[in-house]
């Protein structure tokens, strides 16, 4: 049985940090038996809320701050990626893939939308954005954790 | 990054993960080649890029783009699972091709053939 764990991460918004969050991520839920291509798609979907914050909430400054929390229980990965930096204006519009540096964001939600089971991106412009994703631990692999 | 430079094509291979750290340098260095180079189509070797996310994805469709504005093609290889996943979600498929298999090449015999070099 995947013992409960959890840990909160509070970082610089530097971009180095994007590797550092999803590596922290990714150790935490190989506390759980996810497949490979699970905890690939997990890396993928941390990575891209760290950007977001980085890039689009603070605009590539550096010295804003980003927390990270992940908790691992018997039966899903729950990670909540905030920051205090400008906030998305409209989170639906941003989700279409305009173009410039809108499509990058658009298809960073589009990621974390497909690779993890639950993702909601709340904003407000101004006062920044918190994305909360979980990711359920596969059924077959949690009946055989269990023998 | 490893290039190599025959007749009527570039080939270029990325050594790194490629995320917000790592693709401005990335994408400096393959504009660098793409320009030194302008009569070439460009095969990107993707073998040791491990991990690719949006950030990635635009520096290759960036490129991509460049490309065929000149009406040159840009082809992916040595494609692993995990980037063939972000690759396959954002529809890639449909204006690029891509081989996952890795290539056998100079760099795998040990040397860089032709006009190559390291660039990063």
């Amino acid at each position: 049985m995947t013992e409960a764990n959890s840990f909160s991460l509070d970082v610089a918004s530097h971009p180095d940090n994007v590797g550092l969050a999803r590596l922290a991520v990714a150790a935490l839920a190989a506390g759980a038996p996810f497949g490979v291509p699970d905890l690939e798609e997990i890396r993928v979907a941390v990575s891209e809320a760290v950007t977001n914050a980085v890039q689009h909430g603070y605009g590539g400054r550096r010295d804003g701050r980003v927390r990270i929390e992940a908790t691992l229980s018997q039966d899903r990965l729950k990670v909540v990626v905030s920051d205090q930096g400008r906030g998305i204006e409209d989170v639906a519009l941003a989700r279409q893939a305009a173009a410039g540096e809108g499509e990058r964001l658009g298809l960073g939600i589009l990621f974390m939308e497909t690779f993890m089971d639950h993702v909601v991106v709340e904003s407000h412009p101004g006062q920044g954005t918190r994305v909360v994703m979980e990711k359920r631990v596969p059924v077959a692999a949690l009946a055989a954790d269990g023998d | 990054m490893f290039y190599r430079v025959e007749p009527h094509l570039l080939t270029v291979g990325l050594e790194q993960d490629l995320d917000l750290a790592t693709a401005p340098a990335v994408r400096a260095a393959l504009d660098t080649l793409l320009d030194r180079y302008p009569d070439r189509d460009v095969r990107l070797d993707l073998d040791a890029v491990s991990f690719l996310d949006s950030t990635g994805l635009g520096v290759v469709l960036g490129r991509y783009r460049r490309l065929a504005a000149s009406g040159r093609t840009l082809h992916l290889v040595g494609v692993r699972p995990a980037v063939a996943a972000v690759l396959t979600v954002a529809g890639v498929r449909q204006i690029m091709t891509w081989d996952p298999a890795v290539l056998n090449d100079g760099r795998k015999r040990g040397g860089v053939a032709d006009d190559g070099g390291q660039l990063v």
